[in-house]
């Protein structure tokens, strides 16, 4: 008996009137919890029952407590007849589980049915006393943290970073059992619902096992979905990233480094704030910098074969029909990392450190999307992967094996292609699927990259002191096992002297001799010693150091493919035909889009491809950002084919100058104005794109190279060729993407480049909208163009609703495409719209032209600091800071309950008079939620654990409730009053990387019928503001650096 | 292709305080559009007509859900399903109660029944106001009167902490609680030169001198009811012009006291009688509850036309009644000197209030 779990049950409000006769309740609460179930005394008559319960105890394994959630259910008794359920809650109590999260679970939870919603609020006390120790019972991992935060938490610091943890669960759903066929709607919705708290909460317990086997204490990046395939089972998976954190103390160096984590980091030419950061990730006490790296002397380099050689790329390319692969990673760039002789041998060094602490693992990937700085070393591009499986043909659909065996397969492909980028490892790495009916496409993307081996593991991780510390002290394994040791170390030293954190990352990772793909080479713009590609597509967020000219935005490709109706194989061939197609347009698409923006990059890039029965969506979102370090964009060039006719001729000019027009306006809009020196450094992208051509001849070429070649060559990313229909379509929605009304930004990513001032003010929301497609024979031009407009509209709605926070920006804008039924096309939207500060965001531009470009993320900082002052009056409720807020809550629930004590019921209650006080004097604690892992202006102080929450909603009486949209609308604003009060009920003011993962929702008006389920999950947190007095220093530092580092560029 | 479904859920709940008074005025979602439209939101943010529509069709469901909740306020401070920061509260519950005056004018002294609703068809092409405005209007009336109607204590507090409203908004509405259950008669043409602030105010009046709860706050009544015992006394002030003596005596120290300060002295000489026998007339009669309906009808009748006709200013009326009460008190054989301040005090500040054109 590990555990001992306690309720309370103090009382009730707002209770639905269950008789109509006496227009009251009878109300009393059952408790359960595995198998053990306790009852209140019933609360005759009364809406606002005061049950005051004994504290009821359940003993238990903590393997339940993990598992299972605390089942509430209020309901109404009945002498005559059953008891009607009023509703239940249900409780997760494995925040409680961690010594470090909440102690107690306390406060007012909406009482949810699956038919009514929400019907009144109960007040539960939850609390557990764990007896032993927890890691003799295997079963058990009590006390590993979750976060859905994909970066280091907030207060804590990664001592070292174990890698990548995956699980699956499988079951029947209830929903397709033959019991379904007797039962109620409600008893089967309770049944799913019931099921997947259980499945979550093993799920998790198993993927922390694994951590603790490890030897980690946390999973970052905690990535779980569902897959409702129907038939053939429910199934739950899991990734993460396996950490081993420590939790800062806060004290006096905490503060800044918070602040440090919070705004991006500096750049290596400042060293007052590179002596803040070392501390957070790398400097550990109680390691000397002498001990050696054990793994690197293991293996000698010799032995290990050349990461990259030429035959990987090949099986890349001609990969089997169902995945498609071909196209993302081509646009993945890294860097070269010396140009000298001694590149080879370097470069062999580095990967062969990194693989060896990388070795042991079989995926090297990595849910993270924001690194401790050093951590990414190059980033080598874009990997996906996707496959398209039959659900019928699962042959033991109650066991997990065989969609174990599907994601292997991915993860190994995923794994070569990173390898064929010349890449160790996998960072922003993700799992996705789409099913309709029978078939299934799993896709997982990531993007491939070099680590810096001293995170990964004991020996590599422990021996170091900051990057810079490493280099000018190589490691003795190297120097030992190396024969070339002396030129060896100080090249390493130079190389990583030479690789500025502000565009190091984007220097191609692998042999600019034998490139993966067809790529066109320059100088780092930034650091000119290094190569680097022309355009770089990543999955994962802006690193903080990295160095951007003007500001970024939200681009999106958007897809819409006809199908035929077909059945079974016939069918996975159909959509496995079309889906290397489809990445192709998106790419172009995303290109094309790219370059009309005057930009060089992507991060946060997202394909989301959804099947229907008869057509095929995909939708790719990703932010696009002008690296400093990468060369500029060139125009987008038409060309006509029939150059003869005149008339053509013009048409293809006035086209040509609506472009080359609307790229002088995104210039503007987005204030990118590089440095003009760029010219004379290097030549025009042409001559740069023929030498890498006659490299790749020189080299030991392949026949698959030159294939890839083709591939790429014949639709050059800068010229369009009109007479091609897809072209013509390309241009059209190139050219149809409405601009962002004035005072609005928006990204996909965490934080929008270029902008640095957020005020306190943010307005998390989701929007749906479902279309549905009145005519069936529709071209998939016409189909295009209905899907773009779609999102486009969606878009202008958003801004037009958040039009009061103007100047602000959509944040970390996540859209999801679905489609639910043959006509239906169904977008979800979630994200957060933040205003800034206009007067200091121009200050800020000011000195970010005046710094070129350079390492202007130093400025957000300060500039939040400013804005501090103007801020205030945006959101005055959720204004106060966290933890008063919680006591207040606490406080304020024990007074009005003691007031609800009175015998008396309301409105009898004559001897209460005028004195009687109203409920206005106990206040809802407010609480943010937002999907970006903090929030402006504030700080985090403590996770409290993981909220992972999944809904289902019916409805018989469609009409009444308002229709489809009323009844989503409302739906969904359950959804966030229960995420709030469960947050509220821990202590929380707020929820950090919050995301609606799924949201299902079927429809049937003529029956008035209609379901959804969703599924909800982030970090419970609460958060302090920052208070004046600890901005004022960092802002004078700031200030400093941002002027050593604009000195440092010149 | 059509929008299936279009919706929009934030954090913190948005709430256009334009739109939301289109939706108690009771505009439709198409006439708030046009209104909208026209009044440049569009230019403004360079959004389209179907993005307007959107928005409207999202706010309008948002005030939907939330009525249920403004149907008793407090709930709106404690419920979880809508984040409303406090200030937006109050001015949601704030604007839902506020009612249109010419609306209030039909209704006021009404029976608070079906039957006055099901003629509020008639109110809303009377008054411009639409149906589903009047209803809500009424239904407020009638929520408000309902459960201020079980509580004892004073009226206006009452009202101001169930239901959260402003000082000025609670007034308002006991004023108009107070009228309902006296049923007084307002709707009469005579009357119709009236405006709901002056019947507030004399109901402000009645409410704090002559029901029970206007000598003693902190007894345990209600003040929705004028006080019987009250009523009862003032049939004594009848001496005052039943006995002849006392009514000579009464108009010679008024008239000693006027002469020569207005130009209406003769006038006023001429019908003190008159004048005078229609107050107390009125004083007397308020035992019965009919007569009481009628208080507002015989003010009017009995002495604002009279005086109107005789071209009275406000001054001079001002002047007449203070000496006309004040004088009573010199009588030596009259004894209802506190009955009597009570009465002519209210008689004077209402005459005062509906002596205008």
């Amino acid at each position: 008996m590990p555990g001992k779990l306690k309720a309370k049950i103090v009382a009730g409000r707002h209770l639905p009137v269950m008789d109509r006769a006496s227009d009251l309740t009878d109300a009393f609460v059952e408790v359960k919890f595995g198998n053990t179930t306790f009852k209140t005394d019933v609360y005759p008559k009364s809406l606002n029952p005061q049950w005051n319960s004994e504290w009821f105890k359940f003993e238990v394994d903590d393997e339940d407590l993990q598992d299972e959630p605390l089942q509430i259910t209020v309901l109404d008794h009945d002498t005559y007849s059953a008891n009607d359920a009023i509703g239940k809650v249900y409780i997760d109590i494995d925040p409680l589980l961690s010594s470090e999260a909440a102690t107690v679970i306390s406060g007012w939870f909406p009482i949810y049915d699956t038919i009514h919603g929400i019907r009144g609020e109960i007040n539960v006390l939850v609390k557990v006393d764990l007896f032993n120790d927890l890691n003799r019972f295997r079963q058990s991992s009590c006390g590993v943290k979750f976060f859905c935060t994909t970066s280091i938490p907030r207060c804590y610091r990664a001592a070292l970073v174990h890698g990548f943890v995956e699980e699956l669960v499988v079951n029947e759903d209830p929903e397709y059992q033959w019991i379904d066929r007797i039962r109620t709607p409600r008893a089967s919705n309770e049944a799913r619902q019931r099921l997947i708290s259980l499945m979550s909460g093993e799920l998790q317990r198993k993927i922390g096992l694994k951590v603790l086997e490890m030897g980690g204490n946390a999973v970052v990046g905690y990535l779980q979905c569902f897959d409702l395939e129907g038939e053939s089972g429910l199934v739950v998976r899991a990734i993460g990233t396996a950490c081993t954190l420590d939790k800062l103390i806060p004290g006096t160096g905490s503060n800044t480094i918070t602040h440090t984590n919070t705004a991006p980091a500096s750049n290596a030419c400042n060293s007052p704030s590179k002596e803040i950061k070392e501390p957070v990730f790398s400097e550990d006490p109680t390691h000397p910098l002498s001990v050696p790296p054990t793994p690197l002397r293991t293996l000698p380099p010799s032995s290990s074969p050349p990461p990259f050689s030429p035959s990987k790329p090949c099986s890349r390319q001609s990969s089997s029909s169902d995945t498609d692969l071909s196209l993302t990673p081509k646009m993945g760039m890294g860097s070269g990392i010396s140009v000298g002789k001694e590149a080879g041998p370097l470069k062999t060094l580095l990967r062969q450190q990194a693989q060896s602490a990388l070795e042991q693992r079989e995926f090297p990937f990595f849910t993270l999307t924001c690194f401790p700085p050093g951590f990414l070393v190059h980033i080598g591009g874009v990997v996906s992967a996707r496959s398209v499986k039959l659900l019928d043909r699962i042959h033991n659909p109650d066991e997990p094996e065989t969609r174990d065996a599907w994601w292997e397969e991915i993860r190994q492909e995923i794994k070569s292609h990173a390898k064929a980028l010349g890449c160790h490892a996998v960072v922003g790495y993700s799992e996705s699927t789409t099913i309709c009916e029978e078939v299934c496409i799993l896709s997982a993307s990531g993007t491939a990259a070099m680590l810096n081996p001293r995170f990964m593991r004991e020996g590599c991780l422990d021996a170091g002191g900051s990057d810079q510390r490493l280099s000018r002290q190589p490691p003795l394994g190297m120097v030992g096992s190396e024969r070339a040791e002396g030129e060896v170390s100080s090249s390493w030293l130079g190389f990583d002297d030479a690789s500025p954190p502000s565009c190091g990352f984007c220097h191609i990772p692998y042999d600019e001799f034998n490139m993966p793909f067809p790529a066109q080479l320059t100088y780092c713009y930034h650091c000119r010693r290094q190569k680097v590609p022309d355009v770089l597509f990543t999955t994962i967020d802006l690193p903080a150091e990295a160095a951007v000219t003007g500001k970024g935005c939200l681009i999106q490709a958007r897809l819409c493919r006809t199908k035929k109706k077909a059945q079974g194989e016939v069918n996975a061939t159909a959509i496995s035909n079309l889906l290397p197609f489809m990445e192709y347009e998106l790419h172009t698409q995303l290109m094309n889009k790219l370059k009309l923006r005057c930009m060089n990059a992507l991060f946060g890039l997202r394909i989301q491809i959804s099947v229907g029965e008869n057509m095929l969506l995909g939708l790719a979102s990703a932010t696009g950002v002008y690296l400093s370090a990468l060369p500029a964009p060139g125009g987008i060039q038409i060309a006509g084919k029939t150059p003869s006719d005149l008339s053509y001729d013009q048409h293809i000019s006035t086209m040509q100058k609506r472009i080359n027009d609307t790229i002088v306006m995104n210039k503007e809009l987005y204030n990118i104005h590089p440095p003009e020196c760029i010219e004379e450094v290097v030549g025009s992208p042409i001559p740069d794109r023929q030498r890498s051509r006659l490299f790749r001849s020189t080299s030991e070429s392949s026949d698959e190279l030159s294939e890839l070649d083709l591939s790429h060559g014949k639709k050059d990313a800068f010229v369009l060729e009109i007479d091609d229909t897809d072209a013509v379509e390309d241009i059209q929605s190139l050219l149809t993407d409405a601009p962002m009304p004035a005072g609005f930004y928006s990204c996909n990513t965490e934080v929008m480049p270029g902008i640095y001032n957020w005020t306190s003010g943010l307005q998390m929301f989701t929007s749906v909208r479902v279309y549905r497609l009145n005519n069936a024979n529709l071209t998939n031009q016409g189909l295009n163009k209905i899907f773009t407009d779609l999102c486009e509209n969606l878009l202008k709605s958003l801004y037009f609703k958040l039009r009061s926070m103007i100047p602000c920006c959509l944040c970390h804008l996540n859209f999801t495409v679905a489609v639910p039924e043959e006509e239906l096309i169904q977008v979800a939207v979630t994200a957060v719209a933040m205003s800034f500060d206009k007067e200091t965001q121009l200050a800020a531009d000011k000195a970010l032209n005046e710094g070129s470009g350079e390492n202007e993320e130093q400025l957000q900082f300060s500039m939040e600091l400013c804005g501090e002052s103007t801020s205030s009056n945006n959101q005055p409720t959720a204004k106060a800071s966290g933890l008063p807020e919680s006591a207040m809550t606490h406080s304020s629930s024990r007074v009005s309950s003691s007031e609800r004590c009175s015998p008396l019921p309301e409105v009898r209650s004559r001897s209460l008079r005028s004195t009687r006080s109203l409920p206005c004097g106990a206040p809802v604690t407010v609480v943010k939620m937002t999907p970006l892992s903090f929030l402006p202006m504030t700080r985090i102080v403590k996770y409290l654990g993981i909220i992972n929450m999944f809904f289902i909603r019916e409805t018989t009486s469609l009409r009444e409730e308002g229709g489809v949209s009323g009844f989503l609308h409302s739906f969904i604003a359950e959804v966030f009053a229960m995420v709030r009060a469960h947050v509220a009920a821990l202590g929380g003011n707020a929820v950090v990387s919050y995301s609606m993962k799924e949201c299902v929702f079927m429809e049937n008006p003529n029956k008035n019928q209609a379901q959804c389920l969703i599924n909800v999950s982030g970090d419970a947190v609460i958060f302090v503001r920052e208070s004046d007095q600890e901005a004022i220093p960092p802002l004078i530092t700031s200030g400093q650096t941002s002027t050593t580092g604009a000195d440092g560029t010149t | 292709m059509s929008v299936e479904l279009d919706v929009f859920v934030g954090n913190t709940t948005i709430m256009d305080e334009e739109v939301y008074q289109f939706w108690l005025d009771g505009y439709t979602v198409n006439d708030a559009v046009k209104v909208r439209m026209e009044g440049g939101v569009l230019e403004e943010c360079e959004a389209s007509a179907e993005v307007l529509r959107s928005d409207t069709m999202d706010q309008y469901r948002t005030f939907q859900m939330c009525e249920r909740l403004l149907h008793s306020p407090a709930k709106l401070a404690n419920q979880l399903l809508f984040q409303i920061p406090p200030h937006r509260q109050t001015m949601l519950i704030e604007r839902y109660y506020t009612f249109d005056g010419v609306f209030v004018r039909e209704v006021l002294g009404k029976k608070l029944s079906k039957g006055t609703k099901k003629d509020l068809d008639d109110v809303s092409a009377k008054t411009g106001v639409t149906l589903k405005s009047c209803r809500r209007q009424f239904d407020n009336f009638k929520r408000v009167f309902k459960v201020v109607e079980e509580l004892k204590g004073p009226l206006v507090e009452n009202i101001r902490q169930h239901f959260l409203l402003s000082d000025k908004l609670a007034r308002d509405y006991a004023a108009i609680v107070f009228f309902a259950n006296n049923r007084f008669e307002t709707g009469k043409k005579k009357l119709h030169y009236l405006t709901f602030q002056d019947f507030a105010f004399c109901a402000g009046q009645l409410i704090s001198n002559w029901t029970v709860g206007a000598l003693d706050n902190m007894l345990e009544d209600m003040d929705v009811d004028l006080e019987k015992e009250f009523l009862q006394d003032l049939k004594e002030l009848k001496i005052l012009i039943t006995d002849k003596d006392l009514l000579d005596q009464h108009k010679s120290l008024v008239c000693t006291a006027l002469r020569g300060k207005t130009k209406a002295f003769n006038e006023m000489e001429a019908n003190f009688k008159n004048l005078s026998r229609g107050l107390v007339n009125i004083a007397a009669k308020l035992t019965n509850t009919k007569d009481v309906r009628d208080f507002f009808i015989d003010l009017v009748e009995k002495f604002i036309e009279p005086c109107r006709s005789d071209k009275w200013t406000a001054g001079d009326m001002r002047l007449y009644l203070t000496h006309y009460t004040n004088s009573a008190h010199i009588l030596d054989t009259f004894k209802h000197q506190v009955v009597w301040d009570r009465y002519m005090g209210v008689i004077k500040s209402c005459i005062l209030k509906m002596y205008h054109d």
